[in-house]
């Protein structure tokens, strides 16, 4: 049987942060309580290992870390097909940048026991950064392949995937145990089902902090991060807009003209 | 020359074509960043038959051009990429090290990064040495601008994407040093590339398309999508979008406009439903037209192009479509007669 981890990020939900806009004056971002949803990417890779489940039986180990209300994301996970869920939760966690947050991942799944195959989103939704998956298997010392939006062999101890490439895709053999990012491309994941939420009343979470990992201060949060933001700055733009006035039919008999006139209609 | 003085690195990278344009932009930019910091400009290509991209290299600005040539590098394999460029950064350990966010250097530069417990930040769109000599690295988030500095660990490690900073004039008269850097005869691959396969893609190629649609949240649904796309047809435009539109399935990655995507220049930009969100409109600043069509008036995508219509994208669009094939059926007609 397959020991599968998989990563996921809580984010602040997209349908709102992406709204928020800092404040020219105050250069700062509004302070508001913005809900935590699983990274959207991150939910594909939870899809990739609860197929293998089906295909060949896995225990499935869902790593999160977050503040305490990332709970509800590590329930959502086992609701949807994990065994385990682990919630890394410290306020030493906090402002830990890609580097900081994959080594104390790395060092979570050692702590957890053997694993053949980590997955996690090729990117997180809030950051783009598309580093902790690499950088978990540096620390871990194992292979990596990134972007992959196929699984095309998945039995025995040495697999092959599609993964994107320029103009198309480069096909990989990689021997497990090994960490894979996936793209929106591999599947669809499913949605909750009510037998799903039953089955994970009897789950398992645990919280683990700094001191269970048994990792030093300093390499946690952002102590532990070589990377911080020093300053946000808002922009300007240079363009003067003109807003086209009028009836539906004058906007896009005037739209055709400015088409017209820089020569693509 | 002292090659232990080259501070700034940029890992280039050769495609079929050539050099890869981005890597020759990152040369440039580390030459104007090596100026201001008074080193040199080291370039590390990888590959096989190096002779003429290293001295393109050396035309575009680098002063030493580390170059392995093997069949083993070809195609790209990332553990061994991976060991010959953190021995030779170990080596010479560099102020700066600059990326392509091509797909190899979105996997190369996480592994590099982590071996070498030093900071990374993600696809910049400006890169500035500060007074105290640290590498100001500039990321588009909330409407505004975000910078990053690493400043304990080295290298000072930055992907950018292709187009983001512009061509560097190349200077065949230029002189530099080319060093031939050790390849293993043989190294174990754990994950091994086997081929790189290329695939047909759909319509008009984003970069080098004169006109580009994109929509984005605002189209609603497929539907909508489906109406924006065949605008995109009739205007014989590449097609872009923004992540909610790839987020919601109406389209693929390939088509992302931004900072995590692709950075364009088309002569006209005709964004649909789309909000204004820092992280695409960095990709598309350079067009030389842009018009927005979204049905709030107060979207932030008004303050950045040159034409605005408010109105609802679902009504305007397929009413544009509609005139445009008018028009051109009455050109058609125009030019049949004479």
């Amino acid at each position: 049987m397959l020991n599968i981890v998989v990563c996921v990020k809580p984010v602040p939900d997209p349908s709102i942060a992406d709204k928020l806009k800092i404040d020219p004056i105050t250069k700062s971002l509004p302070r508001l309580d913005i809900p935590l949803v699983i990274n959207p990417l991150d939910s594909h890779a939870l899809e990739a290992a609860i197929q293998l489940k089906k295909e060949y039986g896995a225990y499935i180990t869902v790593l999160c870390m977050g503040p305490p209300s990332a709970g509800n994301i590590v329930r959502e996970c086992l609701a949807l097909g994990a065994d385990k869920g682990i919630l890394l939760t410290d306020p030493a966690f906090a402002g830990a940048d890609a580097f900081a947050t994959a080594y104390t991942l790395a060092k979570t799944i050692e702590k957890n026991g053997p694993v053949d195959v980590v997955f996690c989103g090729m990117a997180s939704s809030d950051g783009a950064t598309e580093w902790v998956g690499p950088e978990i298997a540096t620390f871990l010392n194992l292979p990596v392949v990134t972007m992959v939006r196929e699984i095309v062999k998945d039995q025995g101890d040495e697999w092959i995937v599609k993964a994107d490439y320029e103009h198309g895709y480069r096909k990989v053999k990689l021997k497990l145990p090994a960490v894979i990012t996936v793209t929106r491309n591999i599947n669809q994941p499913k949605s909750l089902s009510f037998s799903g939420i039953l089955k994970a009343r009897g789950k398992e979470i645990t919280e683990w902090n700094r001191e269970k990992l048994g990792i030093p201060a300093e390499r946690v949060g952002l102590r532990g991060s070589p990377t911080y933001v020093t300053e946000i700055t808002h922009l300007e733009s240079r363009r003067k807009v003109e807003i086209l006035e009028g009836s539906l039919r004058e906007k896009i008999e005037r739209l055709v003209q400015i088409l017209s006139d820089a020569g693509v209609a | 020359m002292e090659t232990k003085s080259a501070t700034v690195f940029v890992i280039a990278e050769q495609g079929e074509g050539g050099i890869q344009p981005v890597s020759l932009q990152l040369v440039g930019k580390a030459r104007q960043l090596a100026d201001e910091l008074g080193s040199k400009v080291g370039a590390v290509l990888l590959g096989q038959n190096l002779t003429k991209g290293a001295h393109e290299l050396i035309a575009a600005g680098a002063d030493i051009v580390f170059q392995g040539d093997s069949d083993l590098l070809v195609p790209y394999q990332a553990e061994l990429f991976t060991e010959i460029i953190v021995k030779l950064l170990v080596e010479h350990h560099p102020e700066i090290l600059l990326i392509g966010s091509t797909f190899m250097g979105r996997e190369l530069a996480p592994l590099i990064a982590a071996k070498l417990e030093t900071g990374l930040t993600a696809h910049c769109i400006d890169l500035v040495i500060s007074s105290e000599g640290i590498l100001e690295q500039k990321i588009p988030a909330y409407g505004g601008m975000i910078t990053i500095v690493c400043p304990e660990k080295r290298p000072q490690m930055a992907t950018v994407a292709n187009g983001v900073f512009s061509n560097p004039a190349l200077n065949t008269t230029r002189s530099g040093e080319i060093i031939s850097i050790d390849v293993p005869n043989e190294f174990p691959l754990r994950v091994q590339t086997l081929e790189i396969v290329k695939e047909k893609s759909e319509g008009v190629y984003l970069e080098s398309a004169s006109v580009i649609v994109a929509g984005g949240a605002g189209a609603g649904d497929h539907d909508g999508w489906c109406q924006i796309a065949e605008l995109a047809e009739v205007l014989n435009a590449g097609l872009g979008s923004t992540r909610p539109a790839v987020d919601a399935g109406w389209t693929k990655l390939e088509t992302m406009i931004g900072q995590s995507g692709k950075m364009v220049s088309p002569e006209v930009y005709i964004g649909i439903g789309i909000s204004g969100e820092l992280q695409h409109m960095v990709g598309i600043v350079r067009a030389k037209v842009m018009i927005a069509i979204n049905n709030d008036a107060k979207a932030p995508v008004f303050e950045q192009v040159d034409y605005g219509v408010v109105e609802d994208c679902r009504v305007f669009v397929p009413a544009l479509v509609k005139a445009l094939k008018n028009k051109e059926s009455y050109i058609g007609r125009a030019t049949h007669v004479i």
